[in-house]
C-alpha cells in the first residue's frame, strides 16, 4: 500500500517538473518583448475601454502612449487629471490639467412644449428615425427621444426622461468619455467643462431655423433674437445661424443671458439659489441706462477730442462679436461634409 | 417559353392591383408648385430664375450642379414666388422654387401635339444630348439621371437594353396605365434608347401579372415594324423591378457587389423614362409631369393622374376627395420600397410615381418577438444575404463583421422585414449598418486614392 | 386619421407570425393527436392533457415571476412542445412524471437559453430523453394499445425493445418478428405498442404534407432522414438479415416518423439553409441506425437528433446561401 502511494507520488512529482520546464522553455521562447511601462500604465487607467479617448480600449491608450515623447495626444477623460497624473509619473512626461467635463444635452423640446406632428412606427433607435426623416415633432434639429445616447452611455450616466421625453445626464456618474456624442444622430449633446461647483450655463437648443419656424415647433426653442448676446457683459455669446452658443471658457455665469431670453432656451445648472428673473432684469436695465448715458458722454468728449479711439461699450463689443464659430457647429459642418 | 425570374430570393405579397382599370387622367393645375431643385441623385441643381421672374412650361428653372445632376425644367407657367427651403416629404429641408401659375403657356420648341414621331435619329450622341437637356431621370424610383447611365464608361459596352415594366409592388398601375395607353411612345422610347446604346438588342419586361400589357406591346412593336426589340413575359415576383434582379431575370447575368449593371452589359431603363426619353428626343419636350397612381383600400377614389411636377400632395389629395379618416399613413411609392410621407404639404417630384393609403390595420408594425431562425428572410433575400445575421451584428455594431457577410450588397428591398414572422425590424437595423460600411468603404478607398497620390509625388520629386 | 405614421419601409407583412406557423404545426399534429387518443383512451388523453397544460403554465410562470418579461405562451410553442412531449411517452406514464418532463423541457432546455428561438436543442426531446434515463420503468414498458374506453392491457415491449431483447437471447430477426406477428400495414396505420406518437405512422405523414404544402417547413430534413435510414440499414439488412432488420422496419418504427417530421424540422433546432439542412437529416438518419443496430437502447432518434442539433451552428457556418454576383 504504501509503495504505493510512495510511487503515485513519485510519478507525479516527476511528471509536474517535466511540464513545468516544458512551460518555461516555451514561455522563454515565444517571449514578446514589451515595454514594461505599457503594463505598468495600463494598470493606473480605469479600465472602462470605453473608447473616449480616442483609442480602442485602455491597452491601445497606453501603447500609444509609451510610444509617444508626450502625452499631447492621450487624454483619458474617464480618469481626468488623476489617472493622467499617474501615467505622466510613469512615463516622466509632462501632463496639463484640464477642467474636468460633463455632457450636457442641448434640447429642451419637452412633449409639452414639442407637439408630435406624426407618429414614428419604426425600430425604435434615432439612427433609425434620422436617416429616415426628421423625427415625429416639426423640429427637425432636436432630440428625437430613442435613447441611442442611454444605451451608448457605458456608465449609467444617462436616463430618459418620460415625462419630457428628453435624456438627463447625471453628472456624478458621466465621465466625459463623448460616446454619446458620437451616438446622437443630431449631435445634441456636448461636452462641456463642468464649471466652478458644477455651476454651467448653456443655450439648451440646436434649431437652427429662423424664429417664427423654430418657435412654431417648439415653444423652447432658441429663436436667435440675439438678446443674450447683447445682454452679455463679457463676450462669451455669439449668435450664427439662428443659433446662441455660449462659450463656457467666457462665461462668467452671471446668469443675466437666462434672465433675458424669451423663450428659456438658456439653462443654468446647479446654482445654489434660483434665478431670480425680475430682479435681474432690472439690474441689466440700470445698467443699460448708465451704459448709454456714459455713452452719451463719452461722444461728447469724444466729438470734443475729435478722435474717436475710445468707443462705447456697444461698438466695443460689435468689433469682438467676430463670428467665431462655435465647435458644435463647425462639428456639424464637418459631419455634413462626411455625408 | 417558360417564364423567367431572378434567381435567388424574392417574395409573393398579393399584388392589390385596385386601380388598374383607371385610365390616366391629367390632374388640373395646381394654383402654386413648389419645384425641388434636388429632384434626383447626385448634386442639387443650381436655380437659374430670379423671383419675379415669368416662366413658360418647360422653361429650364435649374441647371446641373455636376456631371451627376439633371435639368430641371418649370412645369407651370406664371411667376416665380420665392427660391427658398421648404420641407420635403421627410420633412427635410431642400430648396424648392416657388411658382404662382397663371394659365398654362409652353414654351417655344416644344411640340404638344399627339402625333407619334417614329422616325429615329441617326446620332446616339444627339440622342444623349436631347436626354440630357429634357431633364430626363431614371422615373423608377431611383432618380438616376439618364444620360449619365447613357454614358457607359470607357471600356465597357452595352450588349442590351433593358425596358423595365415588371412593376412588381403591389397597388401601383400607372406604368401599366403607361404600357397600355402610351405603348406606342414607350416603344419608340426604347428604339431611341436602344439607339443611343449602339444599336444592341432591346427587351420589355413585363410581369405575367399585365397580359393586356404584353399583347399590346407585341402589337405595337409588330405595327411599328422596329427590329431587335422583344417584349419577355416574367413571372411574378418581388423585387423583380431591382436593376440587378430584373438584369439576372433576363440575361441570367449577376452584377457583382458594387459593381455597374454595364459591367455585365446591361442598361436597365424603367417603362415610364422610355416615355420621357421619347418625349424628350422626338417632342423637345422635358420632364414636367409624371403618371401618378393615387390607391389604397380605405381611398374613396383610385386614380392614375397625369401630374406637372411641383404639385403639392395636398392638391392632388383634396382633388380625389381628401385624406380618408381611416387612413393611417400615406406612402409616396409602393407598400414595399415607398417612402411613409411625414408632410402632406411637400410637392410631388419627377420621381413620384403613387399616393397609396394605408390603414393602420395593413401598415401597423406587430411587436417584435424573439427570432425563431426559421431561415425565411435568408430564403427571401434577393441577394443572398443572412439578415438575421446582419440584424445581430448591427446591434453590435460591429461593421467589420457586416461587411464580411456583405451588408453593403443590401438593396433595402425589404423582403427580410415582410416575411419575417417574429417582426423583427431586420431592415431597420441593417440599413444602418449599411450606411457604416459604406462609409468605411469609401474612407478606405479615399484614403488608398490619398496614399496613391503622395507616393505619385514622392516618386516625381525623386526624379 | 389623426396623425400619420411614418416608419422605414417596407410598409406591409406577410400574413405569418410565429404564432401561426406555430398554429399550422398544431393542425399538423392534430391527426396523429386524434389517433392516439382512438387508440389509447383517455388515459392519452390525460396525459395530454397534463403535458401541454403543465408546458404552458411553466412558460408564463417563468417569464413572469423570473423573468419579468412580458409572457410568451401566447405564440403556442409551448403548446407544440406540450403535444410533442406526451406524444414521446406511453399513455401509461404516471401524471407526475410527465410534469417533471415538462419542467425539464420547458424550464431547462428552453427558458434557461432565453425562451423561444434561443435554446439549442429541441425542449420536448430533452424532456423525453431526461424521462427516458430517471424513470426507465415507465418509459420502457409499453402496453399494447386497447382502443378508446378499453381495458389496461398486458406490458409488452415496442417492436424495437423486443428485437433488441431478441437478439441479446441469440434469436434472429426473422424469428423474432415471427413470434410477435409484426407486419408493416399495421405498423402504417398504428396498433403496434410504443408511445403515443408512434401508433400511427400515417396520420404524422399527413400533418408533415400539410406542413410543406402551406410551406411552413421546407421537406429536404425529412426526406434525407428517410432515404438515410433507409439506405444505411439496406446495406446493413443485406450483409446479415439475420442480425439486422429491414429497412422498412426502421423507418416505420420507434418515432422516427415523428421525429423526422416533427422534431427534427424544429425551426430553432435546425439549419437554416436547404443544403445544410440535408446535412442535418444526413446526420440524423446515420446515428439513429447505427444507435439501433449497435447501442445499448432499443431506440436512436431522439437521441441523433439532439446530437445533431449540437451541430446546427457549425453546419449554420459551413453552409450559406451563395450571395447574388458573388463566388
Amino acid at each position: 500500500m504504501i509503495k504505493i502511494i510512495i510511487w503515485t507520488v513519485a510519478v507525479i512529482t516527476v511528471l509536474g517538473l517535466l511540464l513545468a520546464l516544458v512551460l518555461y522553455l516555451v514561455a522563454k521562447k515565444f517571449k514578446v518583448e514589451e515595454d514594461p511601462r505599457i503594463d505598468e500604465v495600463e494598470k493606473v487607467m480605469p479600465g472602462a475601454n470605453c473608447g473616449g479617448c480616442g483609442f480602442a480600449g485602455c491597452r491601445a491608450f497606453a501603447e500609444s502612449a509609451v510610444k509617444a515623447s508626450n502625452l499631447d495626444k492621450n487624454f483619458c477623460p474617464v480618469g481626468g487629471n488623476e489617472v493622467m497624473a499617474k501615467v505622466a509619473a510613469i512615463l516622466g512626461y509632462e501632463v496639463q490639467a484640464k477642467a474636468p467635463q460633463v455632457a450636457v444635452v442641448r434640447c429642451n423640446g419637452t412633449c409639452e412644449a414639442r407637439p408630435k406632428v406624426n407618429e414614428f412606427d419604426g425600430y425604435a433607435s434615432c439612427a433609425v428615425k434620422s436617416l429616415l426623416y426628421t423625427g415625429d415633432t416639426a423640429c427637425s434639429y432636436g432630440c428625437l427621444g430613442c435613447g441611442d445616447c442611454v444605451s451608448a452611455c457605458q456608465f449609467g450616466a444617462l436616463s430618459m426622461n418620460p415625462e419630457t421625453g428628453l435624456p438627463v445626464v447625471d453628472q456624478s456618474k458621466c465621465t466625459a468619455c463623448g460616446a454619446c456624442v458620437k451616438a446622437c444622430p443630431r449631435h445634441i449633446i456636448e461636452i462641456r467643462p463642468q464649471g466652478p461647483r458644477g455651476m454651467r450655463e448653456f443655450v439648451s437648443c440646436v434649431n437652427k431655423d429662423k424664429g417664427p419656424v423654430a418657435k412654431k415647433a417648439c415653444a423652447n426653442a432658441c429663436i436667435g433674437c440675439g438678446i443674450c448676446a447683447k445682454t452679455c457683459t463679457h463676450d462669451a455669446i455669439t449668435v450664427e445661424g439662428n443659433i446662441a452658443y455660449i462659450d463656457p471658457s467666457k462665461c462668467k455665469l452671471c446668469r443675466e443671458c437666462e434672465a433675458m431670453c424669451p423663450t428659456g432656451a438658456i439653462h443654468g445648472v446647479n446654482f445654489p439659489k434660483p434665478l431670480d428673473k425680475d430682479a435681474v432684469k432690472e439690474r441689466i436695465k440700470i445698467r443699460q441706462q448708465k451704459a448709454k448715458e456714459a455713452a452719451a458722454g463719452d461722444a461728447a468728449s469724444a466729438n470734443n477730442k475729435a478722435d474717436a479711439t475710445a468707443a462705447s461699450p456697444a461698438t466695443a463689443k460689435k468689433k469682438v462679436d467676430t463670428p467665431v464659430e462655435s465647435p458644435a457647429a463647425a462639428k456639424a459642418k464637418e459631419d455634413k461634409k462626411d455625408e | 417559353m417558360s417564364k423567367r425570374t431572378f434567381s435567388i430570393g424574392g417574395v409573393h405579397p398579393h399584388d392589390n392591383k385596385i386601380s388598374r382599370e383607371c385610365r390616366i387622367e391629367p390632374l388640373p393645375l395646381a394654383p402654386t408648385v413648389y419645384i425641388s431643385v434636388a429632384q434626383h441623385i447626385g448634386a442639387p441643381s443650381v436655380p437659374v430664375v430670379a423671383v419675379g421672374d415669368k416662366v413658360k412650361v418647360g422653361q429650364v428653372i435649374a441647371e446641373p450642379g455636376g456631371f451627376v445632376g439633371a435639368f430641371i425644367h418649370s412645369s407651370v407657367s406664371g411667376t416665380v414666388k420665392s427660391i427658398a427651403p421648404r420641407a420635403d416629404l421627410a420633412g427635410r429641408p431642400a430648396t424648392h422654387i416657388e411658382i404662382a401659375v397663371e394659365g398654362d403657356e409652353w414654351a417655344d420648341g416644344i411640340d404638344t401635339s399627339d402625333t407619334l414621331v417614329t422616325a429615329i435619329p441617326e446620332d446616339a450622341k444627339a440622342i444623349v444630348d436631347k436626354i440630357r437637356l429634357g431633364g430626363v431621370v431614371g422615373l423608377g424610383g431611383a432618380t438616376f439621371p439618364t444620360h449619365v447611365k447613357l454614358s457607359p464608361p470607357p471600356g465597357s459596352k452595352c450588349e442590351r437594353v433593358i425596358i423595365n415594366g415588371c412593376e412588381c409592388e403591389p397597388y401601383l398601375t400607372s406604368d401599366f396605365r403607361t404600357l397600355l395607353e402610351k405603348g406606342e411612345q414607350v416603344v419608340v422610347g426604347a428604339a431611341l434608347l436602344k439607339k443611343a446604346m449602339g444599336d444592341v438588342p432591346c427587351t420589355i419586361a413585363i410581369e405575367e401579372n399585365k397580359p393586356e400589357a404584353i399583347a399590346h406591346i407585341q402589337e405595337v412593336i409588330a405595327k411599328l415594324g422596329y427590329s431587335g426589340i422583344e417584349v419577355m413575359e416574367m413571372k411574378m415576383m418581388y423585387p423583380q423591378g431591382g436593376e440587378k434582379q430584373l438584369i439576372d431575370a433576363v440575361m441570367h447575368r449577376q452584377v457583382g457587389s458594387g459593381a455597374l449593371p454595364i459591367s455585365v452589359g446591361a442598361v436597365v431603363q424603367n417603362v415610364a423614362t422610355a416615355l420621357a426619353v421619347y418625349d424628350a428626343v422626338q417632342k423637345n419636350k422635358p420632364i414636367v409631369d409624371n403618371s401618378v397612381t393615387v390607391t389604397g383600400e380605405c381611398f374613396p377614389r383610385q386614380a392614375n393622374l397625369l401630374v406637372r411636377v411641383g404639385t403639392p400632395l395636398r392638391y392632388i389629395i383634396d382633388y380625389l376627395g381628401g385624406v380618408p379618416e381611416e387612413a393611417a399613413k400615406v406612402i409616396s411609392g409602393g407598400p414595399m420600397m415607398g417612402r411613409a410621407v411625414a408632410n402632406l404639404d411637400a410637392a410631388t417630384v419627377k420621381g413620384t410615381g403613387a399616393l397609396l393609403f394605408l390603414t393602420e390595420k395593413q401598415t401597423r408594425r406587430a411587436p417584435e418577438s424573439n427570432c425563431i431562425r426559421c431561415g425565411r428572410c435568408a430564403d427571401a433575400c434577393p441577394m443572398g444575404l443572412e439578415p438575421f445575421l446582419l440584424n445581430k451584428l448591427a446591434r453590435a455594431k460591429d461593421w467589420d463583421a457586416m461587411e464580411q457577410n456583405a451588408a453593403q450588397d443590401c438593396i433595402e428591398c425589404g423582403c427580410c422585414l415582410y416575411s419575417c414572422p417574429a417582426h423583427i425590424p431586420l431592415l431597420d437595423n441593417i440599413r444602418i449598418g449599411k450606411g457604416a460600411v459604406m462609409g468605411n468603404i469609401r474612407a478606405r478607398a479615399a484614403a488608398a486614392k490619398a496614399a496613391a497620390e503622395a507616393a505619385k509625388a514622392a516618386e516625381t520629386e525623386k526624379k | 386619421m389623426s396623425k400619420l405614421i411614418v416608419s422605414p419601409n417596407p410598409h406591409i407583412h406577410s400574413k405569418d407570425s410565429t404564432k401561426s406557423l406555430m398554429l399550422d404545426v398544431i393542425i399538423a399534429l392534430a391527426p396523429a393527436v386524434i389517433c392516439s387518443f382512438v387508440f389509447y383512451g383517455w388515459r392519452e388523453m390525460l396525459v395530454m392533457a397534463v403535458s401541454v397544460a403543465s408546458c404552458v403554465l411553466l412558460e408564463w410562470a417563468i417569464t413572469k415571476y423570473m423573468l419579468k418579461k412580458p409572457s410568451t405562451i401566447g405564440d403556442l410553442s409551448a403548446v407544440i412542445t406540450g403535444i410533442l412531449l406526451a406524444l414521446n411517452v406511453p399513455y401509461t406514464t404516471p401524471w407526475w412524471v410527465i410534469v417533471i418532463g415538462s419542467v425539464v423541457a420547458i424550464g431547462v432546455a428552453k427558458m434557461t437559453f432565453g425562451g423561444i428561438g434561443q435554446n439549442i436543442w429541441n425542449p420536448a426531446l430533452v424532456g423525453r430523453v431526461f424521462l427516458l434515463v430517471s424513470f426507465p420503468t415507465y418509459m420502457t414498458t409499453w402496453s399494447q394499445p386497447q382502443g378508446l374506453f378499453g381495458a389496461d392491457a398486458v406490458t409488452g415491449a415496442t417492436p424495437l425493445g423486443a428485437i433488441q431483447e431478441g437478439l441479446m437471447q441469440g434469436a434472429s430477426v426473422q424469428d423474432i418478428m415471427a413470434e410477435h406477428g409484426y407486419n408493416y400495414s399495421q405498423m402504417l396505420f398504428a396498433n403496434l405498442g410504443g408511445s403515443a406518437g408512434e401508433v400511427c405512422a400515417l396520420a404524422l405523414l399527413a400533418g408533415f404534407v400539410y406542413l410543406c404544402i402551406r410551406k411552413v417547413i421546407k421537406p429536404w430534413i425529412t426526406l434525407s432522414i428517410f432515404a438515410t435510414v433507409a439506405l444505411v440499414s439496406l446495406v446493413f439488412w443485406g450483409i446479415n438479415p439475420a442480425r439486422f432488420t429491414d429497412p422498412v422496419f426502421n423507418l416505420l418504427t420507434g418515432g422516427l416518423v415523428l421525429g423526422a417530421c416533427f422534431m427534427a424540422t424544429d425551426y430553432v433546432t435546425s439549419p437554416m439553409s436547404a443544403w445544410g439542412g440535408v446535412i442535418f437529416g444526413v446526420g440524423i438518419g446515420l446515428l439513429t441506425v447505427l444507435i439501433r443496430y449497435f447501442g445499448s437502447y432499443p431506440e436512436g432518434v431522439s437521441f441523433a437528433i439532439l446530437i445533431m442539433n449540437s451541430v446546427v451552428p457549425l453546419i449554420n457556418m459551413g453552409f450559406k446561401q451563395k450571395k447574388f454576383g458573388r463566388k
